[in-house]
């Protein structure tokens, strides 16, 4: 048995989830039980961070996965992220770093610099 | 071999060096700090008082008088924010108005001029928003506000350009005393001089034992104030006092030079010498006794606590006087309020006592006894306009809140004593003073400071030695 | 002196919709004021994701949300003077600015829009006690240190303050190495978004402390150890419920205070609850031609609806301009009042007989409740009413009144919250 505090609306009810027979209590309404699932099974988080960045307005270019990255690879990515070194100019959305720490995630660039 | 080392860089130490550097000596001030005016200098009331509070024929009653004339000829001399706006010692009661009457009697005796007891009536008239219970009040009209560490400052600013040494991160450990000079050791570094002048504060009965005999002892009593909001600076016009009861003294309400309001503070007595902490139990007391005075105070436009230290000593009066081992040694010692008022005052006692103690000292020829200061905000737009043409960080609006620009900070850290530290140029450019705190500047400042003097961004400090503000780099 | 039909005081997420919508609604001469070296306001340094789920329902991070309005301002006529820091605003709409480049200058405007943001509230208000060393940074210095400059402000840190912007600082220090040990929060609910609870504390195992406060902070030249202490129902520490925790950073996160500063230079009136200007339905401030929207109107919780309100802002601005600058305020107007349970609504005020079908108004209610109504009435009588499943403190509320209900109001209307329970 899990618990999560469901994000689907300001509510934030506490969500029981049991991880084998995948179901769920204490959802106030029907789209917590699909968040409650994913969260049990296979919880995925966008990340964003800044990389380092050689001729632009800021030491540091904000980025961020393309896609949500399994919760349990955002330390993974974040090693890979450290080592990461860009030059201006950057394009908003331009790939730094393809599938990231193999997460099946691109490494976008955040904003323009 | 200096002639003289003035050991401790606050106001006394300042006034010190000011004078002395405009005669031909190799001096030199050792400070322990990272800046100058970092002890009770930069954390006090901010108050040049009028002097009708010292008893008659003390020290600090002659001293008083004469420091706060001085300072009213010295504080445009030396671009240093300074307002007579006048004081009120306001009286609720039968027995405030005795005490207001005694306090006027030795106003008189000490020399201050125009002092007036108002009527209820008269005291309303000039300060409405006080309370209206208020049975009249002492009227001094010689009292004055001021920025007492921007005094410092350009007091050290000046030394330094008429040569004076500065030894900053040096703390005195030993003190050896010879038969026709001193050796000193800091923590950096030894060195010799024929005279000391010690006004080192708090440390200045340590600083006395270390080369011989001490005796006075120096008892730190700690006072916490709030700082409030500009909006709040003219809830009141002059300097607002309590009669002294049994009770405590009271505790003082007032603008400040940069337009805000303090009040405060409070007295605990046998503080620990480095601890400067707010605790809310001294704030309370603060906050319930300024209350007594007004009730206009609206304590969420705090801006800022913070603590000082008063230097009281276990004698009644200021100890401006050779050291029972040496006249070459001259302890300015136990000053406590009024200090700030006293200080260039004192300055000439301890000239007087070099010279009594053998050293002569001609005048220099060439000499500064001002500086030049450019505040921003205080310029006409014709004016603002050129200083940007010719210089344009003066359009780079650095602090929000008080509108400081970057050619402020420039001149700050360009100056001949440049502050390395944010609050350096806090105290020098009023940068982060104001309702933010530095919340959106400070990281600006910082890049500047790192620039300017080539320090590594995270090796830049916030004030103190060890009181770094970013742990890495990524 | 330079002359434009707009000048927009602020180039962050409300200035550059406010000039986007000025400009879509026919106006050519505008200026946008801009203190910081770029547009983009606060956005620039908020890295992480969840802007524009209600607006393009998409997952933006900050920078991406104001790629996209800076770029669709570059496509208008409107003139961006960056560097450029506002000192002087008055009741004429004469703006005095400063630059590097142009000096001290003035700028008269036939309608003005107030978009200067706000800022964070630091130690100074809260009162917090303790030792004065370093350490201690507002959750949004910690923040700019971090994502624009790119230093770690400390290695172990405890957060007051459980807003929004201490939670994404938590989850931004700890995923750059650094160990955060707590998280205080005054209130016995916090103001954060549950989706940042759960993604910023939860996630990396963070503890939040409810009904809790910081009561001693140590460390004379870098901080070096919090007290935080449990408060009782008066927000009074309790003796005796002290924790210690040993670290080198505190970040505040104690909420945000509308930058006003030029608004009272101006001499416009000020609404105490909001610390925003009072304005009426068409965002116009009680100063003919001026308006405000954004955060120096009132705190938002997304940015989101700081976009919308602000297009509002420039769209009504436009429509000032172009109808010869005559103030609608002339027409009667009512008050809206706060009733039970609400803490403030924006607007204060509503032009009868406005243009518009409806009046929009946003509030912040007391308490958290469920199953609640929220009411519109006048006097006695009952206007309108609307069904909310719930309602929290740190959720803006808006509701939509149809104008029809509101022709032969001539007092003021209140807005009252009649709970279900609370939660």
């Amino acid at each position: 048995m899990k618990e999560f505090i469901c994000t689907v609306c300001p509510r934030g009810c506490r969500l029981k989830v049991d991880e084998k027979k995948l179901t769920v209590t204490g959802n106030g309404c029907i789209r917590g039980i699909e968040y409650g699932k994913n969260e049990a099974v296979n919880p995925k988080r966008i990340l964003t961070s800044t990389v380092s960045i050689e001729g632009g307005l800021h030491r540091r270019l904000p980025v961020r996965t393309d896609i949500a990255i399994p919760k349990s690879m955002l330390f993974d990515c974040m090693a890979v992220i450290h080592g990461c070194k860009t030059k201006s100019p950057v394009i908003a959305g331009q790939v730094l770093i393809e599938n990231i720490a193999g997460s099946g995630a691109n490494l976008i660039a955040s904003r323009n610099m | 071999m200096y002639d003289v080392a003035i050991i401790g860089a606050g106001i006394c130490g300042a006034s010190v060096a000011y004078y002395l550097s405009q005669k031909k000596l190799k001096i030199c001030v050792i400070e322990k700090e990272t800046d100058v005016s970092m002890g009770t200098t930069k954390a006090n009331s901010a108050i040049i008082h009028a002097g009708y509070d010292p008893k008659p024929g003390t020290i600090m009653a002659r001293l008083n008088v004469r420091g706060s004339a001085m300072i009213k000829e010295l504080a445009p001399k030396l671009s240093v924010p300074y307002k007579q706006i006048g004081s009120l010692v306001l009286a609720f009661d039968e027995r405030d108005l005795d005490t207001i009457n005694l306090l006027y009697n030795r106003g008189i005796q000490n020399g201050v001029v125009g002092m007036k007891i108002l009527s209820s009536r008269e005291t309303l008239e000039i300060e409405p928003n006080i309370r209206t219970d208020v049975k009249g009040s002492l009227w001094a009209p010689s009292a004055a506000i001021i920025s007492p560490w921007e005094l410092c400052i350009a007091m050290c600013e000046v030394a330094a350009e008429n040569g004076c040494d500065f030894l900053l991160e040096n703390e005195v450990t030993k003190i050896k005393s010879e038969p026709s000079f001193f050796e000193i050791t800091t923590t950096e570094r030894k060195l010799q001089a024929k005279y000391i002048v010690n006004a080192a504060g708090i440390y200045s009965d340590r600083i006395c034992s270390m080369a011989g005999s001490c005796d006075f002892s120096i008892l730190p009593s700690k006072g916490q104030y709030y700082l409030l909001d500009k909006n709040q600076g003219d809830i009141v016009r002059h300097i607002l006092f309590q009669c002294p009861t049994e009770l405590g003294k009271g505790v003082l309400v007032s603008p400040t030079t940069a337009g805000n309001l303090i009040i405060g503070p409070n007295a605990e007595s046998n503080n620990h010498p480095e601890d400067l902490s707010t605790t809310r139990y001294g704030l309370d007391y603060v906050a319930v006794t300024a209350a007594k005075t007004t009730d206009k105070i609206n304590l969420r436009e705090n801006v800022r606590s913070f603590s000082g230290l008063r230097a009281n000593s276990n004698r009644d009066d200021f100890i401006i006087e050779p050291a029972l081992f040496s006249q070459r040694f001259i302890n300015v010692a136990g000053i406590k309020s009024p200090g700030l008022s006293s200080a260039p005052a004192i300055a000439e006692v301890a000239l007087d006592l070099l010279e009594k103690g053998g050293l002569a000292m001609p005048q220099k020829e060439d000499y500064k006894n001002s500086r030049k200061h450019i505040v921003f905000n205080e310029l006409t737009d014709e004016q603002k306009n050129k200083l940007i043409k010719e210089n344009p960080s003066f359009g780079n609006i650095i602090c929000r809140c008080n509108t400081v620009t970057e050619g402020e900070i420039l001149q700050a850290l360009h100056s001949p004593l440049p502050p390395k530290t944010i609050d350096g140029v806090k105290r020098r450019a009023g940068t982060g003073m104001g309702r933010c705190q530095g919340g959106f500047c400070s990281p600006r400042v910082h890049e500047i400071i790192s620039r300017e003097l080539n320090i590594p961004f995270e090796k830049v400090e916030q004030d103190r030695k060890g009181s770094y503000i970013v742990s890495e780099k990524f | 002196m330079l002359k434009y039909d707009l000048a927009v005081i602020g180039g962050g997420p409300a200035g550059l919709a406010a000039a986007i919508s000025a400009y879509e609604n026919g106006i050519r001469s505008i200026v946008v004021l801009e203190r910081d070296v770029e547009l983009g306001g606060i956005l620039n340094q908020c890295i992480h994701n969840g802007f524009g789920l209600h607006r393009f329902g998409e997952e933006l991070t900050g920078p991406q949300y104001a790629e996209r309005f800076i770029s669709k301002l570059s496509e208008t006529s409107a003139r961006v003077l960056l560097g450029t820091m506002v000192i002087g605003l008055n009741s004429d709409r004469y703006i005095t600015c400063v630059n590097k480049y142009d000096g001290v200058f003035t700028i008269q405007a036939k309608a003005v829009i107030l978009a200067m943001g706000c800022r964070e509230r630091n130690r100074g208000p809260i009162g917090l006690p303790g030792d004065r060393g370093s350490g201690i940074f507002s959750a949004g210095s910690a923040q700019r240190y971090m994502n624009i400059d790119g230093y770690l402000v400390g290695r172990r840190a405890v957060i007051l303050g459980s807003g929004d912007i201490g939670l994404i600082m938590a989850r931004r220090m700890t995923l750059e190495g650094a160990k955060v040990l707590a998280v205080a929060e005054l209130m016995p609910h916090s103001n954060g978004l549950n989706r940042n609870i759960v993604q910023c504390l939860d996630d990396f195992g963070i503890p939040l402390y409810l009904s809790h406060t910081v009561t001693d902070i140590f460390g004379k030249n870098r901080l070096d150890k919090v007290v935080i202490s449990q408060v009782d129902d008066r927000l009074k520490p309790i003796p005796g419920t002290e924790k210690e925790f040993d670290c080198d950073t505190l970040l505040l996160s104690v909420g945000l205070i509308p930058e006003n500063e030029l608004t009272r230079t101006a001499e416009i009136p000020i609404d105490f609850r909001t610390n925003g200007a009072v304005v009426y339905d068409d965002m116009q401030t009680e100063s003919e031609g001026i308006f405000a929207c954004g955060n120096v109107l009132h705190v938002h919780d997304l940015v989101d609806f700081v976009s919308s309100e602000s297009e509002k802002a420039g769209k009504k601005a436009a429509e000032y301009i172009t109808g010869g600058c005559v103030s609608i305020h002339k027409a009667a107007t009512i008050d809206i009042k706060n009733g039970n349970g609400v803490v403030y609504t924006v607007p204060q005020k509503v032009v009868i007989g406005g243009p518009e079908k409806s009046l929009e108004v946003f509030f912040r209610v007391r308490e958290k409740s469920e199953k609640s109504i929220v009411e519109v009435s006048s006097g006695n009588r009952i206007i309108s009413s609307f069904k909310r499943e719930f309602l929290a403190p740190g959720e803006m509320e808006r509701i939509v009144i149809p104008r029809k209900l509101l022709e032969n109001i001539n007092e003021s209307i209140a807005i009252s919250v009649k709970s279900g329970g609370t939660v």
